[in-house]
């Protein structure tokens, strides 16, 4: 009971001072003086002194707590130091770390008290328990007194080599520390660092490279003997240490290996990934020294790679950023899909990552392209995530996917956040003129936006429109014209003063106009901003020279009110231009260039990214981010031209590994093993440590499936395998050796994924996975070199999948007349495998989607929303003459010859597939057979193919149809017209007017829609029309030849209504045709597809001026 | 790695800060401060800033700035994940990372921020083995500890960090072994005007609730798994199990985890639940608008769409709106202009809808955009992109444990364009 109450009674009191003293900090601290701290808290601290030296573990405690709440407040309590420290061995644990905690945080300023602690640690750090030693050595190695450098250095040392990983993971840290403590210390660091790099535990690994790192960070010898370690043991390192690894090992491969890059400079796409021995010989014959990736380097590509898959970003970041600077161009765009997964993250891990994709979408775009859609802007985005996701849509833009962007761009522009839409009119700017089609319209809405409310968009606007008419200096003096009008309206200084400059540059294009600004700015000289004085002098300098008759008083008096303004820089200017235009005897020769001098034609302003020079750092450091070079920045070196010494990396003796916990390594990938029996020396090795590894192996892959052994000394199973494969390679047409390792653990794989594809594909077969393999390779009776080199490597677990993917078809074209059956299911299924394949960049072909759920898919597409508003309907009937192209001459097509037309109907097979109707003719002597369409190149569009036509016999005729989806763009499908015997490649280019379908509606309807389709989406043109074209039904029949598009009638006679839906994707596409006298018209086309509207009007009016 | 952290309130009070090295002054926070100001939205605040010596890093979480210092190169998203971790773990503990919660537990916060780093560098981040060390209060462990001056740090030293499987501590032991998974899946979706879909697509998560005895190795199976696209595991999970058999086999850590999250393959069509049917308009004289706002169902599989929200966020010359609603209640907050409409269920047989009057102030101009309307809601028992758990199964522990999945969709970024 008395302890209770007396317990009770302290802690009231405690309590009490405790909120006087805070009371009395918080009026210190305002008024400045935190010296005073000390005097007025005695007795709180006092009080404390008394509890900590109490007998009672709970007021201690009590006291404790107390201390390191002042700490957190950032509070002083350094006077305690003395009563605290005697704690230091107490038998409670949580008191003992609170005063760890105190210890650490008030050592460096109590040096001399602090020294009464250590003989505490240095006993604990022979405690039989390895967390007591280790934590001893935490709080050791975090007293920064310099006195005990010795003790902490010995103590170092001891605690490398002890038994638990545990313990050498402190180690590793307390080098940091003493590092920083005292650089003197580096070299027998640098000892311990060596030691510690050869650890096998992967609770050591992460911490020990970060010492690594921060010590000697340049000893890049020390790793060379522990690559393939460190390598092997990434996956089973814990999440942070994974992070620094994988940095090191970026840069240490950068400076190890050469460069896989070269290749691609001197071969296109398809060529590009000659890894492979069975390539070998293919490529032996067009370049004499091939690439080979170092084992060792696609070791390090290979082990990380699972990596992307981590809850980690800041490790998916990391792998991300290894296989930018180390894997062939080809292999890089694995990282896309994961990076674009983070984006779904916390707000701060977006920003990094979306600015480290815009450094990659700069240089290569076609990573990000197919995400294009995860970087909409949202309006609950923070401005720097808006600016940022701006930033890549503007990289990523070209020409199929501007009007898209642009639509965007639209939305974003009215914006609410100002500086957003700033930014948004700067993209359009650089979209404007990175993309020659649409410079037009961007200009167009840019002038538009001229007119806005706000004044920030339009001192925007006004901005890049300068850029813009600076680059293409053509006939624009329209939009000169209207700014001048806008002029008097515009108050943003900078905005003001890039119309003048605009003025004074092309003055002599508005000769009438540019004199009366330079009136008006006399007017307001004075009252404007310095730099719109400027340009004021400027442009009345160039007028000067150019129409000094009308101009020559306005110059001078503006010179005057220049030469006593108050700023230099305009006295300066205006001193410089009189010397320089007004002829004087002074002035002398320069006067005469003066004209030259002024107005000399300037070099365009180039729009680029932000991020163009970002490039010079790694990927995903901070150095990247602040775009600065930061302390501690280690340069990533450019690759060796040629490769130092592999042989370094090799270790000769492998002791089988001691582990402290049992089974540390779990899950190690048998994949790396098989890579070094490639290697003989290596075989060698592991042929040496077999029986060492043996039980290793045995007993961790029994105990989980993914485990094959841990790291490279388990060369049991892979030599194993090693052998089974050469017999099965000896049996292929002995061409692939080292391509095809498959793993039983992956053969096993690979069976499951045929399975898989079976189940998508009609064969049925259930072989296992090496039965298939011969029996495929038996099967293919004709071009069998070229179909078991294919299957080879694509079984094979090696680069080259990108290579046999864009290698296959070639072959395949060959063997496809004959053996026609067969060689199309081999194609699917080998399509399907290398979907499923380890590298395949992530495709967004048509193969993919049928090897996907497809009952899933066609269940949601019956409930896929119909995006045509009520109002109008499609129609399908539309007259007009039909145009039949030529698909194939019966010359080249040897007797078959092909014509198509458009039926203009909608296509049955899906509504977003425009019909073809095809008519096939055999002009031989002989019938043809088994006329069809072979397989396409996959990337290529969207083809329902008619039905094998079986027999044409010499004369005869057949029409077929088939619909083909262009995706609302002019590109051509190029498919294979294949007979029995022959296979032609043939392509249909559609006019961009058989894109669309008609679509009735009523004229208020079709005002309002076209309402909302102004600003960007309007092109119009004037043109002059055939005179047999004047009447109203000539007009619409020449149109309607041109374009599939509906009359929409109207009773204003000199107004011509057309509109129709872009077949893909449903597009509204509005033609008005207004007639004016002397047969000219306005032609305008309202769409969002802006490309299709300029090529449609082009088409419109060459058809309209014929005759 | 990380010199220092600091605690920094939302409105700039600097309530905590903690050293791993040198203590670095809280002066430093200042830039922030000063940066913080300029924004003017705390979520604008750049994460990454520069000072002359040192290098800030910060991210917001819970009204809360957690705002490391570094002097040195690290990689940022290392230091954002790290301090995410944190907030992580203190919400685990608190139930709660707010400002008042920590500034309540501030020993124990202390103790575990000492734990997760070692000079800068992570050291115990699992919720597991921190949990060993230091024990989350409860107010029955508070009241025990006061009157037997017992502590919340762990008397046994953690054995987590040593083994094999860090994430789980040792010796679990239930009397009700029991494993329940939750498949939730969220909906981001933009839809334009015309209510077609600009983009739409589904996130998910399985989260788990594991409370097994012993060491339990389970295997988690889906009818469907080829419509996950992307993925990312706890480490927990056999990767190579996955990337050869599309299966989930893990030893689960003990408790809640997130076990995975996905992205369902681009290529499915994405059902949209429900429609809504919109009209803002601000007339071009006079200082009023209109609004009308109607939602109906539109794919929900035949399930009930719960818990239905609509914010719009109104523009800033809005004075006050005057609405009404057929179904829930609307609120207007007048400072941040949003008008906050809290449906509940949706009733296809009677829409609710949402009409009235709004009044700008006088003389501001029309706003240029309309407002976008962003849309809240849950539907149980459906996993919108037809996702299926199949199996679960248990290996290397004799007794049957309960199991249970359950499937939540739910609105993620779901927004219309009006």
């Amino acid at each position: 009971m008395s302890t209770t109450a007396l317990y009770n009674d302290q802690q009231g009191g405690a309590e009490a001072a405790v909120e006087a003293g805070q009371e009395t900090t918080a009026t210190i601290s305002s008024g400045g003086a935190a010296f005073g701290l000390f005097s007025t808290d005695f007795k709180k601290n006092e009080d404390l002194k008394e509890m900590l030296e109490s007998n009672k573990e709970s007021l201690k405690l009590e006291a404790m707590k107390r201390i390191v709440q002042l700490i957190s407040k950032g509070k002083n309590a350094s006077d305690l130091f003395p009563a605290v420290v005697k704690n230091v061995a107490s038998k409670n644990i949580e008191l003992k770390k609170l005063v760890y905690v105190y210890l650490v945080r008030y050592a460096e300023e109590q040096q001399d008290l602090a020294l009464l602690s250590i003989s505490t640690f240095q006993r604990a750090l022979k405690d039989p328990n390895q967390f007591i030693r280790a934590s001893a050595l935490r709080v050791l190695s975090s007293i920064r007194v310099p006195i005990i450098v010795p003790i902490m250095m010995l103590a170092i040392k001891e605690a490398a080599s002890d038994l638990s990983p545990y313990v050498r993971k402190t180690s590793a840290h307390a080098i940091q520390k003493l590092y920083s403590l005292d650089a003197d210390q580096k070299e027998h660091l640098i000892e311990v660092i060596e030691k510690l790099l050869k650890d096998k535990s992967t609770l050591v690994a992460g911490s020990v490279v970060v010492a690594f790192e921060e010590v000697c960070p340049d000893r890049i010898d020390l790793i060379h003997r522990n690559y393939r370690k460190l390598c092997n043991l990434l996956v089973d390192v814990e999440e942070w240490g994974q992070v620094v690894i994988i940095n090191m090992l970026t840069r240490y491969a950068r400076t190890q290996f050469t460069s896989p890059w070269k290749e691609d400079g001197i071969f296109d796409e398809s060529e590009k990934a000659f890894y492979d021995s069975d390539s070998e010989e293919k490529q032996g014959q067009r370049e004499a020294k091939p690439y080979i990736m170092d084992p060792d380097h696609r070791l390090l590509l290979r082990n990380t790679k699972p990596l992307l898959q981590s809850r980690n970003t800041a490790v998916v970041m990391a792998v991300a950023q290894l296989y930018w600077h180390l894997a062939p161009k080809h292999e890089v765009s694995i990282v896309t899909k994961s990076l674009v997964r983070l984006l779904r993250s916390h707000r701060e891990v977006q920003y990094v990552v979306l600015q480290n994709i815009a450094t990659m979408s700069i240089q290569r775009k076609g990573m990000f392209e197919p995400y294009m859609k995860s970087f909409y802007v949202r309006s609950t985005d923070a401005t720097h995530i808006k600016t940022l996701k701006l930033e890549i849509l503007t990289n990523l833009a070209n020409e199929a996917n501007i009007s898209t962007i642009l639509r965007g761009f639209q939305t974003y522009v009215k914006s609410q956040d100002k500086a957003f839409a700033a930014a948004t009119i700067q993209a359009i700017g650089r979209c404007a003129t990175n993309i020659s089609e649409v410079t037009d319209t961007c200009l167009n809405g840019l002038v538009l936006l001229l007119s806005n409310r706000d004044e920030t968009v339009v001192a925007e606007s006004v901005v890049v429109i300068k850029k813009l008419l600076q680059t293409q200096p053509t006939q624009h003096c329209d939009i000169i014209k209207h700014m001048a009008k806008l002029f008097d309206n515009i108050t943003v200084p900078m905005a003001r003063a890039s119309i003048l400059w605009l003025m004074g540059e092309y003055c002599e294009r508005v000769p009438k106009i540019a004199p009366d600004v330079l009136r008006k700015m006399a007017k307001t000289f004075t009252s404007e901003e310095d730099i719109v004085k400027l340009q004021t002098v400027n442009l009345a300098a160039k007028l000067y020279l150019t129409n000094s008759k009308q101009t020559k008083l306005l110059t001078q008096y503006i010179l005057n009110l220049g030469k006593y303004d108050q700023n230099y820089d305009i006295r300066d200017r205006t001193r410089f231009i009189r010397q320089l235009i007004v002829p004087s005897e002074k002035s002398g020769a320069l006067n005469k260039y003066a004209r030259r001098i002024l107005l000399a034609s300037k070099p365009a302003p180039v729009l680029e990214s932000a991020f163009k020079d970002r490039d010079r750092f790694q990927l995903g450091t901070l150095s990247h981010s602040l775009n600065i070079k930061t302390t501690g920045y280690q340069e990533l070196s450019d690759w060796p031209a040629t490769a130092p010494d592999p042989s370094v990396r090799n270790v000769e003796v492998i002791e089988p590994v001691q582990e402290w916990a049992p089974s540390l390594g779990k899950a190690k990938k048998p994949k790396s093993d098989k890579f070094y029996s490639d290697d003989e020396e290596d075989e060698k090795e592991e042929e040496g440590s077999g029986s060492g590894s043996e039980d290793d192996s045995s007993s961790s892959s029994s105990s989980s499936s993914s485990s094959g052994g841990s790291s490279e000394e388990s060369g049991s199973a892979s030599e194993e395998e090693s052998s089974g494969d050469s017999e099965k390679t000896s049996s292929d047409s002995g061409k692939s050796s080292s391509g095809s390792e498959v793993s039983s653990s992956e053969s096993e794989s690979k069976q499951k994924k045929k399975k898989l594809t079976k189940k998508a594909t009609p064969r049925k077969s259930k072989q296992t996975a090496a039965d298939s393999d011969s029996d495929e390779n038996g099967n293919g009776p004709v071009g069998k070199t070229s179909s078991s080199s294919a299957e080879s490597s694509s079984d094979s677990e090696s680069d080259s999948e990108e290579d046999s993917d864009s290698d296959s078809p070639a072959p395949q074209k060959k063997t496809v007349a004959k053996t026609k059956p067969k060689v199309e299911v081999k194609s699917k299924k080998e399509v399907s495998l290398l979907d499923l394949d380890d590298f395949s960049p992530a495709p967004p072909s048509a193969p993919k989607s049928s090897v996907f759920s497809s009952s899933l898919l066609s269940d949601l597409e019956g409930l896929s929303l119909s995006n045509v508003s009520s109002a109008m309907q499609v129609t399908s009937s539309s007259f007009g003459p039909v145009k039949t192209y030529e698909l194939l001459h019966h010359m080249t097509g040897k007797g078959l010859s092909a014509k198509y037309h458009f039926p203009r109907q909608p296509c049955l097979y899906q509504p977003s597939m425009v019909a073809v109707q095809v008519i096939l003719t055999n002009s031989s002597d002989h019938s043809l057979e088994e006329i069809h369409i072979g397989d396409r190149s996959p990337g290529s569009l969207n083809v329902h193919c008619f039905n094998t036509v079986e027999r044409l016999e010499p004369g005869a005729s057949v029409s077929v149809s088939m619909g083909i989806d262009f995706s609302d763009s002019t590109q051509a499908a190029n498919f294979q017209l294949c007979t029995k015997e022959d296979q032609f490649s043939v392509s249909i280019q559609p006019a961009v007017g058989e894109l669309l379908m008609p679509s009735t509606m009523k004229e208020p309807d079709f005002c309002s829609e076209q309402k909302k389709l102004m600003g960007m989406n309007e092109t119009s043109a004037t043109i002059t029309m055939a005179t047999a074209n004047t009447s109203k039904q000539n007009i619409s029949k020449q149109v309607l030849s041109v374009a599939n598009v509906g009359v929409v009638s109207s009773d204003q006679n000199n107004l011509q209504r057309f509109s129709g839906r872009t077949v893909s994707s449903g597009a509204l596409v509005l033609v008005t045709l207004e007639l004016r006298e002397s047969s000219t018209a306005l032609l305008t086309i309202n769409t969002e597809k802006t490309v299709m509207a300029s090529m449609l009007l082009r088409d419109l009016k060459q058809a309209l001026s014929q005759a | 790695m990380i010199n220092s952290l600091f605690l920094i309130s939302h409105s700039g009070d600097i309530f905590l800060e903690k050293h791993w090295k040198s203590v670095i002054s809280r002066s430093v926070c200042d830039y922030f401060l000063e940066a913080k100001e300029k924004a003017g939205d705390p979520e604008n605040v750049a994460p990454v800033l520069q000072t002359p010596h040192h290098y800030l890093i910060s991210i917001y979480r819970g009204k809360l700035f957690f705002l490391s210092v570094t002097q040195t190169e690290v990689p940022p998203l290392f230091v954002i994940e790290f301090l995410h971790r944190v907030a992580d773990t203190f919400q685990d503990y608190f139930g709660d990372c707010s400002e008042v919660v920590i500034k309540e537990n501030t020993v124990t916060v202390y103790e575990l921020l000492e734990e997760m780093l070692d000079n800068g560098f992570p050291l115990a981040t699992e919720s597991n083995v921190l949990k060993e060390m230091i024990r989350p209060p409860t107010i029955l462990r508070s009241v025990v500890n006061t009157l037997t001056g017992g502590s919340n740090v762990g008397g046994t030293l953690p054995t987590g960090q040593l083994s094999n499987v860090p994430w789980r501590r040792a010796g679990v032991k239930y009397t009700n072994n029991e494993a329940y998974f939750d498949v939730i899946e969220e909906i981001d979706a933009i839809l334009d005007k015309s209510g077609t879909t600009v983009f739409a697509e589904i996130q998910g998560v399985v989260e788990a609730c594991v409370k097994l005895t012993g060491m339990p190795d389970l295997t988690l199976s889906f009818m469907n798994p080829r419509l996950l696209d992307d993925v990312s595991f706890h480490p927990c999970v056999r990767f190579k199990r996955w990337e050869s058999e599309r299966v989930l086999s893990f030893i689960p850590p003990d408790g809640n985890f997130r076990l995975m999250s996905y992205h369902v393959s681009s290529q499915n069509l994405v059902a949209i639940p429900v429609y809504v049917k919109q009209n803002i308009s601000f007339l071009e004289t006079g200082s009023c608008g209109r609004l009308d706002i109607t939602i109906g169902p539109k794919q929900t599989m035949g399930k009930s769409v719960e818990n239905l929200t609509v914010t719009i966020p109104m523009p800033k010359s809005v004075l006050s709106v005057n609405l009404t609603a057929t179904q829930g209640t609307y609120t207007f907050d007048l400072t941040t202009k949003v008008v906050l409409w809290d449906v509940g269920k949706l009733n296809p047989q009677k829409l609710p809808n949402l009409r009235g009057s709004i009044s700008i102030q006088t003389g501001s101009p029309k706003p240029e955009e309309n407002p976008s309307i962003n849309i809240g809601l849950q539907i149980q028992q459906l996993a919108i992109s037809g996702l299926k758990v199949s199996r679960l199964d248990m290996y290397g522990e004799k007794y049957k444990p309960f199991k249970g999945v359950k499937y939540v969709t739910k609105a993620g970024k779901f927004q219309v364009r009006t």
